[in-house]
């Protein structure tokens, strides 16, 4: 069955879109939420487990109060009210994945509430208000063998970890985000994107979402233009880039336009993002059979963080995204439009990282937004999964201030990194990228130049100094790139005049 | 040397002095109890499992800590039995349902390894009903256990296993848990103590949850003072319970040896109203009003006291367990552990649940199963969870209020003697009153205790009297009961004891 | 034995509760338990028995009681985040109906997802 799609202007024209995201943040504790069990990624199957986390008979959990002061911190850095008193409670449901078949969360009683992020699209800020941050444990993980690659369906059995199952998750919800109108799929990317970026300043995850630390639904719904009102939503699972979450919030709005301008409605379901052909499709519906039963997790006692403990907590806060943004742009020397580029890259963080490791503001503007981001571009990643850190840039940008390499050079350097060579020194030894500038073999190339182009040298000898650029050319290309042009423009006049 | 002595006979205190005193040895002791198990455990069924070769190894250990001098504690080398309903590493833990059967847990419940750390060898596992749900031990998917005053009854419910095995000396001490009167119910019927502790009072960690709010692990033992004995061992603060109270406990074995000196002078006791009259057997009434006239002779000022909210008791109980319990219970799906039932060749995960599911529990659990799924339904939580949460606020406030004017509340442990088995198999609501005086203190999180109070006239069979005391307040349970256990001792001119069985 | 469930209270106007066998069946779905027709035949009476005798509840005036879901009023039970040792493998899946590849074996998966 394919979608009808409706193009995006023609949306825009007769509706008006209605965001919500759900963000789940795994936190970087050392411990999972309920048990002293290590809270890390990966690791040999069933290795990080206790009778706690595997749901083992009699077993009882107990908070990691690490994990509560993080969701406090991200509560306050989302200009969340902090609860006086809340609970835990228990999300009733059957999964292999899930050992208890129930998920120790929160209900109507989220530790954080009623806060907001203002995000910067082109220049624009966009208010979005947060309705909630609650904790909760992660599952284990499956995986489904026997059929054809891995997938459910057609699977003959399959195979459960609960390594991860346990680790403590922050879901942070929106309220409905409404007015975004053309823009709607540009600022669900730009909040991830930020809340990603004040996530890694409040330390308290690793927050890559190609690891899944950071995991984005989202939810879209259309109303008629000027209605004023909400639509049937879907909620778009597991859409694990900033890209997706912009290309998926737009597919959405394309697709359910098709169904509503035929006169259907939308069914209230979970859909599930397809990162290869960029498209969603069906998961299961939303019935009411869907009943979690939810109850307070009576093996818990309430949590009631003092109003003392919340105010040293702010006092970690990191600086706030907007002033934060506005400092940076004062210290960079960022033009606006500069920095409204940096923003929408979403490398605002990579650039500040680049250049506390010793480049300039420049240098690690001009390697994150062109070079880096044309190649996460085309390799369908967010900027920030692409795989090259920030410190790898500085040093690569130190090697370029040295001498060593020259931006083609560089950017051959990056091939090597991304290629897992090593260390950017470590690559251009082996790759034996270093520029030339030992006089004896460059001064042979310029003299070879010399002798293929005649007519060019005589020029030069006439005091067309600018036609030394096509000299210049000719020995770069002998010397694969790899020669100082500085030096050889230097040789050339030298022998011509 | 007594060579002919019955150490089975012994309370356990007895037998700690005899082993102090160097009459015996913990492998005699615990050899003499595995033969009684291995002679009567056949009627009266009270264990699932029987440890020997476990519980000899610990014995010989004790005695080899005792000629070095390294004891662990005051009951070091007397041997215990536990309820099934707690994990035991290496040793089966299947809580009486056929969903569990054959697991055995990779870790220690904390009173179970408690009992390691203090050197008591543990007998085997008692009988229960499944999942303890019951007042019979008659839910037990392993059959039921039988009553060893009247082989032909129930032992009480769910730790009749517990209780039987005490009161047919097949173990000094047991562990019971007590989720509406598990512990003080069986205690009542077999003629024996049991005592459900303060909420809080002693770790479930380790106890496979029936519902999480009500449930305590307590000592079920013959004598007042062996459970104060056992609830010092067992009790105290555990960090791997959230709900444990991170405080002392009061000093308990000092409360019931001082009890048993027989003054209870200043001592205010309430009758609570609700808890008794018409209804009741007029021989389980008899006996709870000489023992209250005991306790007056003994000193204490006794009053009527009116705890309202009571008769709702049952009712708010029967809608917070079942909800508790249906999510408890989930877990036993077949994936991770436990029976797994493929219903066809290539079935699903779910369906695999479902077969397994219904192949592995009972009759009673699914009935729980179900009530308490509906009452946490979306549209009925408020009408039957959440009321029933608020009407539990009441009976605590109940119990606040009499609390105020007396220092403890008695009223009859159980309504009935031990009833014939199968008698209320087929009726849950006739099964649930059997609980109806033991549910409110678990309601409250408050400690009770059940004594013997003698034999009913109608059928010879025991009664039990219970004592009801504020929370934390455990030591006053231990005092009154203790008081009462040595006036009726002298009037009887010792504990009472079945006749041998058969 | 007098009726004890509630007897202070009166009855509710509104009738017998009645929990139907279709709603025994819809409930045991979702508690994923298989009951068979003689099942829900022996349950549904049972339950509705069960569920009228707590029905007096309904009747004790609590609007403005707080509800009770913890017997004790402790807040704020907390453990530091420092790891302890777990279970080996061995023991983690020492119980284990199946077990392949260090994981535990389950039937196929029905559903894209969670």
């Amino acid at each position: 069955m394919t979608d009808t799609l409706v193009a995006f202007d023609d949306v825009l024209a007769s509706y008006d879109p209605a965001l919500g995201l759900e963000v789940h943040v795994e936190l970087n504790t050392n411990t999972k939420m309920f048990c002293g069990c290590p809270a890390v990624f990966g690791g040999e199957p069933n290795t990080q487990v206790c009778p706690t986390c595997l749901g083992l008979p009699g077993a009882m959990p107990v908070v990691n109060a690490k994990a509560i002061e993080s969701a406090i911190r991200i509560g306050l850095a989302l200009n969340c009210e902090i609860a006086e008193w809340c609970r835990f409670a228990r999300k009733n449901y059957f999964y292999p994945d899930m050992p208890k078949n129930f998920q120790t969360s929160q209900y109507d009683e989220p530790i954080a509430f009623d806060g907001w992020m203002d995000v910067e699209v082109d220049g624009e800020t966009f208010r979005v208000e947060i309705e909630r941050a609650h904790m909760e444990e992660d599952t284990g993980k499956s995986l489904h063998v026997g059929g054809s690659t891995g997938r459910i369906h057609g699977a003959d059995h399959s195979l459960v970890d609960y390594n991860r199952a346990g680790i403590p998750l922050i879901e942070i919800v929106t309220k409905p985000i409404q007015g975004a109108g053309e823009k709607a799929p540009a600022v669900a990317r730009a909040y991830v994107s930020q809340l990603r970026d004040l996530i890694v300043a409040l330390g308290v995850s690793e927050a890559r979402m190609d690891q899944g630390n950071l995991r984005a639904d989202v939810n879209l719904s259309l109303a008629p233009k000027g209605s004023g009102v909400l639509g049937t939503r879907t909620e778009t699972k597991n859409v694990n880039s900033f890209r997706s979450v912009e290309r998926a919030v737009r597919y959405e709005m394309q697709r359910h336009a098709g169904i509503l301008d035929e006169g259907g409605s939308i069914l209230q379901e979970t859909r599930h993002w397809h990162e290869d052909t960029g498209i969603t499709t069906s998961g299961r519906e939303k019935s009411d059979a869907e009943d979690y039963r939810y109850f307070p997790e009576p093996d818990l006692v309430p949590v009631a963080p003092s109003r003392e403990w919340v105010e040293q907590l702010r006092g970690t806060l990191p600086e706030n995204p907007t002033q934060k943004r506005a400092r940076l742009q004062a210290d960079w020397g960022y033009t606006d439009l500069e920095m409204r580029d940096v923003i929408a890259s979403g490398s605002i963080g990579l650039i500040e990282e680049t250049v506390a490791a010793g480049a300039t503001p420049q240098a690690a503007r001009k390697w994150w937004l062109s070079e880096l981001g044309r190649r996460a571009n085309d390799a369908g990643v967010d900027i920030t999964d692409l795989g090259v850190t920030p410190a790898q840039v500085a040093a690569v940008q130190a090697l370029v201030d040295g001498g060593t390499l020259n931006d083609k050079l560089a950017r051959q350097v990056f091939d090597g990194l991304l290629a897992g060579e090593g260390t950017p020194e470590e690559i251009v030894a082996a790759r034996g990228l270093a520029i030339v500038s030992d006089d004896g073999a460059l001064s042979a190339a310029v003299d070879n130049a010399i002798a293929a182009n005649p007519d060019v040298a005589d020029k030069i000898r006439d005091g067309k100094v600018a036609a030394a650029g096509a000299l210049i050319g000719e020995v770069m290309k002998e010397m694969r790139g790899q020669a100082d042009a500085g030096r050889v423009r230097e040789l050339i006049l030298e022998k011509l005049t | 040397m007594a060579e002919n002595t019955d150490w089975t006979r012994k309370t356990a205190a007895e037998l700690a002095d005899a082993l102090a005193a160097g009459e015996t040895t913990s492998v005699e002791i615990t050899q003499a109890h595995l033969d009684r198990i291995a002679a009567v455990d056949g009627a009266v069924h009270a264990f699932l499992h029987v440890d020997a070769e476990g519980a000899l190894a610990q014995a010989a250990e004790s005695d080899a800590r005792r000629a070095a001098g390294t004891l662990l504690s005051g009951l070091d080398g007397v041997p215990i039995a536990v309820k099934d309903v707690l994990a035991t590493d290496g040793l089966p833990t299947t809580c009486g349902s056929k969903i569990l059967e054959g697991w055995i847990p990779p870790y220690d419940a904390t009173v179970v390894r408690r009992l390691k750390e203090a050197g008591l060898p543990i007998l085997g596992k008692t009988n229960m009903d499944e999942f303890a749900m019951g007042s019979s031990t008659e839910h037990s998917a392993y059959g039921a256990t039988h009553n060893p005053w009247d082989l032909d009854r129930i032992p009480g419910g769910s730790g009749g296993g517990s209780a039987a095995a005490v009161a047919a000396f097949e173990a000094p001490l047991a562990l019971g848990t007590d989720t509406g009167g598990s512990i003080r119910q069986p205690g009542a019927v077999t003629g024996t103590v049991g005592h459900k502790p303060t909420y809080g009072g002693v770790s479930r960690y380790g106890l496979v949850a029936l519902a999480n709010s009500l449930d305590q692990v307590g000592p079920v033992t013959r004598t007042v003072l062996d459970s104060a004995l056992l609830h010092e061992i067992i009790g105290g603060h555990d960090p791997k319970d959230s709900t444990s109270i991170d405080q002392p406990l009061p000093a308990l074995v000092e409360a019931a040896r001082q009890g048993a000196t027989g003054d209870l002078t200043g001592l205010k006791v309430g009758v609570i109203t609700e808890l008794s009259g018409d209804g009741w057997q007029p021989g389980v009434m008899a006996r709870f009003q000489e023992s209250v006239d005991l306790l007056v002779k003994a000193g204490a000022e006794v009053v009527e006291v009116s705890c309202p909210t009571f008769v709702h008791a049952l009712a708010t109980y029967y809608l917070i367990l079942p909800a508790e319990a249906s999510s408890n219970l989930a877990k036993f799906d077949a994936m991770r552990y436990g029976l797994r039932v493929w219903p066809h060749e290539g079935a699903s995960a779910e369906e695999v649940m479902r077969a397994s599911r219904d192949a592995g529990f009972g009759d009673e659990v699914k009935r729980r199963i179900i009530l308490g799924t509906y009452a946490l339904s979306s549209g009925y939580y408020d009408a039957y969870y959440g009321q029933a949460q608020k009407v539990r606020t009441l009976i605590s406030r109940d119990f606040e209020a009499a609390f105020e004017k007396v220092d403890v509340l008695v009223s009859p442990t159980a309504p009935t003697t031990a009833f014939k088995l199968g008698e209320k198999l087929d009726d849950p609501i006739a099964m649930y009153l059997n609980d109806l005086a033991t549910i409110p203190a678990n309601l409250a999180g408050v400690p009770g205790i059940s004594v013997p109070s003698g034999l009913a006239d109608e059928d010879g069979l025991p009664a039990g009297f219970q004592v009801l005391a504020p929370a934390l307040a455990d030591d006053r349970c231990y005092r009154v009961a203790a008081a009462l256990e040595s006036a009726l001792h002298a009037q009887w001119g010792g504990p009472l004891v079945p006749k041998e069985i058969a | 034995m007098p009726e004890i469930l509630g007897s202070s209270s009166p009855r509710g106007t509104n009738g017998r509760i009645e929990i139907t066998r279709d709603e025994v069946a819809h409930l045991a779905s979702l508690a994923r338990i298989d009951l068979d027709d003689a099942e829900l035949d022996h349950l549904a009476p049972q339950l509705s028995v069960i569920l009228e005798s707590v029905a007096s509840l309904s009747e004790v005036a609590a609007g403005d009681i707080p509800p009770t879901s913890h017997a004790l009023p402790l807040t704020n039970v907390f453990r530091e985040d420092v790891v302890v040792p777990g279970l080996t493998p061995e023991q983690a899946l020492s119980g284990a109906p199946e077990v392949e590849e260090q994981r535990f074996s389950v039937p196929r998966i029905l559903g894209e997802e969670a």
